[in-house]
């Protein structure tokens, strides 16, 4: 366990869960942010979360304004959604996702005039118990992609709870968007982290950040110099440093047991972005309505990190960065972990950071052959799981043996499947084990 | 021109005129390395070796060579040919296979025999146990062993090699680890000037080859170092010469190529150094105590035997399963106890 107090953290690079080397592809990692102009239509889906979806709180016709509440729900686990634009209310219809989910969406129609709503006011804030309740109607989620409700995540026992972790790796390849976040808004970062700490009375904040980004880290140091309780932590640039357990072990040389949480360990761990997030609702009350992305890929011409209000549909992206007619490959989020499209008339989503196109020419993954067993995907695992064992237990169906191999422990980074030479699904058949783990154990419950 | 088709009503996928999107599970991007530059490189790496040995043995070892090769490679052609399934020669495997299978046998075996044991190796031990990487046991060692049973006199007819340091006459005669043998200068050892298979013997041009295949990486350093470490220690121990021991008889071929071998060696880095002192303790027991020619070879082809039990003993521990695994050996101790 690190030492407390001023200057004297640990800043190692060598580290215990290594991960592999991904070429990083971070061409926009240099170019500052653009703004889109506002879209024709934005789309905001009532599930932007994980939790409960909301409900819409308009109807069609309404005019709406910048900051207005769109969606909310009273269950316990759920996060508001905000107008991004002021407009019309177009409609409320299905959106469908190429996972196979749909959902309900408002359609609004942006007027251009941009009128901010009157309750956008200035949260405030005086202890740990109002920092959450401001945060419930701040709309911020976990911006790394995860979505979970930042209120709900940080609304837990936390005395026992001695570090608050940053996650600033951003390791997936392409994606530059927190990077951008850390260079160009190091000020409400910090200022987030800040507020955090200062309500809640956890005593220090690592903030880590890839060693493939110098310039972060040089700034964030100097910037957080004055405050004893926050520094740098620098990881090595490799996949999946990034991963929650990963870096909580590669940090703290914790780990989270089966079935636990970070907090079960005196851990909290937040994406860079939402605490930049955070400093800046805490002090203009503006709820979450924009997003940064990293526009890239063969097919467009051209790459940025793009500032799009959140609802924004991606054909219009793809269209402002000059994408080629017809791509054959459109991913939400970045290539290891993200989500293949197949129809473009989707809107972005608050937690998602990547929208990457390729053309007939972008990354095929070869014809899969037999497993030569040559132990690969279990020497690279950050879990040190199992995955061509898991996936031969998945299609044998045998969930004492993926019981065994703790097939849930998974964090589904891919490492397995990109390092496997003979191309086994061995991620993939690693998602469908979890679901057929977690199906199993909701039968056996309902048996008790 | 809009550049998308936008629909409403639900569009049917499967129809590549409606969505030319591919939709694919996450990960998007692959490392480059396959089955056959996998292969290739173990190729590249037995480069120096084939060098010495034709160096050495002249041409004939060429032909040789390339009968185990050729015939490797038909072998399994035919096999995919006759069974109908997709042909596997592309992935340089059996070709693999046919290189090791030569440098385990003397440059005077006649050519009937690389071809017997090409069809041991490729057919016996690989093919009929499901092809590659459901083989248990080394096919190239299985190759070895089964000409070694039966045509014991051919398979061990050794000639000098064609340059020597000092002249060497071109009859057959003990490898350097045989009891009547000459002890050899560490030199002679080292480039591989004395009696042999084709492989077993410029340890140089192997431990080239083995500088290449961890900087690929191909294969860790694990099993070469606990095989010859062990073998080291032992023959410390024992007071045999470390550096003859080390550098002789088929050690390092072994060690290096064919302990190695991804199918019938244990998944982790811990059951491989499990792996590697078993090959070294059974190595040392033959070579002390018995007199085989193959004692490498049968080391490594009883240790494939016990992979499957390594395995068992020996997997990773996920990080945050530390707790689970630890009562789970509780629980075994404990069941033996009541027992």
């Amino acid at each position: 366990m690190g030492r407390l107090g001023g200057g004297a953290l640990p800043r190692r690079r060598s580290v215990e869960l290594k991960g592999i080397h991904i070429p990083h592809n971070k061409a926009t990692a240099e170019q500052e942010t653009t703004v889109m102009p506002l879209p024709s239509k934005v789309m905001l889906p009532m599930q932007q979360h994980v939790g409960a979806p909301c409900v819409p709180q308009v109807k069609r016709r309404q005019h709406v304004e910048v900051g207005q509440l769109i969606g909310h729900s009273d269950a316990r686990l759920t996060c508001d959604i905000f107008s991004p634009v002021s407009g019309i209310v177009r409609e409320i219809r299905q959106v469908h996702y190429s996972n196979g989910w749909s959902d309900e969406a408002v359609v609004i129609e942006p007027d251009g005039e941009q009128i901010v709503h009157e309750s956008v006011q200035k949260p405030e804030v005086t202890d740990f118990a109002s920092l959450v309740e401001a945060l419930k109607h701040s709309g911020i989620v976990g911006l790394g992609g995860a979505g979970f409700p930042a209120w709900a995540k940080m609304n837990t026992d936390l005395s026992s709870i001695d570090t608050w972790l940053v996650n600033g790796a951003e390791c997936e390849p392409y994606l530059s968007t927190d990077y951008r976040e850390m260079v160009e808004h190091a000020d409400t970062v910090l200022e987030g982290i800040k507020a955090c700490l200062d309500y809640s009375g956890v005593p220090r904040s690592l903030i880590c950040i890839e060693d493939n980004k110098p310039r972060a880290i040089e700034l964030l140091r100097k910037m957080a110099a004055d405050d004893p309780r926050i520094d740098v932590y620098e990881l090595p640039a490799r996949y999946p440093q990034g991963a929650s357990r990963v870096i909580l072990r590669n940090v703290t040389g914790r780990s989270v047991p089966r079935g636990g949480h970070l907090t079960d360990v005196g851990a909290l761990l937040f994406n860079v972005t939402t605490m930049s997030e955070i400093g800046r609702y805490l002090r203009t009350g503006m709820p979450l309505t924009k997003r940064r992305l990293t526009v890239m890929g063969d097919a467009i011409a051209r790459p940025q990190n793009l500032e799009v209000v959140v609802g924004t549909p991606i054909s219009e992206i793809l269209e402002y960065c000059g994408c080629a007619p017809g791509p054959r490959k459109v991913i939400i989020g970045g290539p290891m972990m993200g989500t293949t499209q197949v129809e473009l008339d989707v809107p972005v989503v608050r937690q998602n950071c990547g929208l990457l196109a390729f053309g007939v020419n972008g990354p095929v993954v070869p014809r899969q052959t037999a497993c030569i067993k040559c132990s690969r995907c279990i020497d690279n695992c950050p879990i040190r799981l199992s995955p061509i064992e898991i996936h031969k237990a998945y299609i044998n169906r045998d969930t004492a043996r993926l019981d065994e191999l703790m097939a849930d422990l998974c964090v589904e980074c891919g490492t397995c499947s990109y390092v496997c030479p003979s191309k086994q699904p061995l991620v993939q058949s690693t998602h469908l084990a979890r679901a057929l783990l977690r199906a199993e154990q909701r039968k056996a419950k309902g048996r008790r | 021109m809009a550049l998308f088709k936008r629909s409403e009503a639900p569009v049917n996928l499967d129809n590549p005129a409606n969505n030319p999107l591919v939709l694919r599970p996450a990960p998007q991007i692959s490392s480059a390395v396959t089955t056959h530059i996998i292969m290739r490189d173990v190729l590249v790496a037995l480069i120096p070796a084939t060098v010495a040995a034709v160096a050495y043995f002249g041409l004939r070892a060429l032909l040789v060579i390339a009968t185990s090769i050729a015939s490797c490679v038909g072998f399994e052609y035919l096999w995919c040919r006759l069974r109908k399934t997709p042909q596997t020669i592309g992935d340089l495997s059996a070709a693999v296979t046919g290189l090791l299978l030569a440098f385990n046998v003397p440059s005077t075996l006649p050519l009937y025999m690389v071809v017997i044991g090409a069809f041991v190796a490729i057919i016996m031990t690989k093919e009929l146990f499901g092809g590659i990487g459901k083989n248990f046991a080394n096919p190239a060692i299985v190759g070895r062993i089964f000409l070694a049973v039966a045509f014991p006199v051919a398979m061990t007819t050794f000639v000098g090699p064609q340059v020597a340091l000092s002249p060497v006459d071109v009859v057959s005669s003990a490898t350097p680890l045989a009891p009547t043998a000459q002890p050899l200068s560490y030199l002679e050892l080292l480039l591989g000037m004395h009696m042999g298979v084709l492989g077993e013997t410029s340890a140089l041009a192997l431990l080239l080859g083995m500088v290449f295949l961890l900087y690929r990486p191909v294969i860790t350093w694990h099993i070469p170092v606990a095989y010859v470490g062990t073998v080291c220690v032992l023959s410390l121990l024992t007071g045999h010469d470390v550096i003859a021991e080390a550098l002789s008889g088929g050690l390092l071929l072994g060690a290096i190529y064919m302990a190695t071998d991804y199918s019938t060696c244990p998944a982790t880095k811990r059951g491989k150094l499990v792996f590697g002192v078993g090959c070294g303790l059974i190595t040392c027991l033959i070579r002390f105590f018995g007199n085989l020619n193959e004692g490498v070879a049968y080391s490594i082809l009883f240790m494939n035997l016990l992979v499957p039990y390594i395995d068992q003993l020996t997997p990773n521990i996920p990080v945050g399963g530390e707790a689970i695994i630890a009562e789970r050996r509780r629980a075994k101790r404990g069941g033996k106890a009541h027992e």
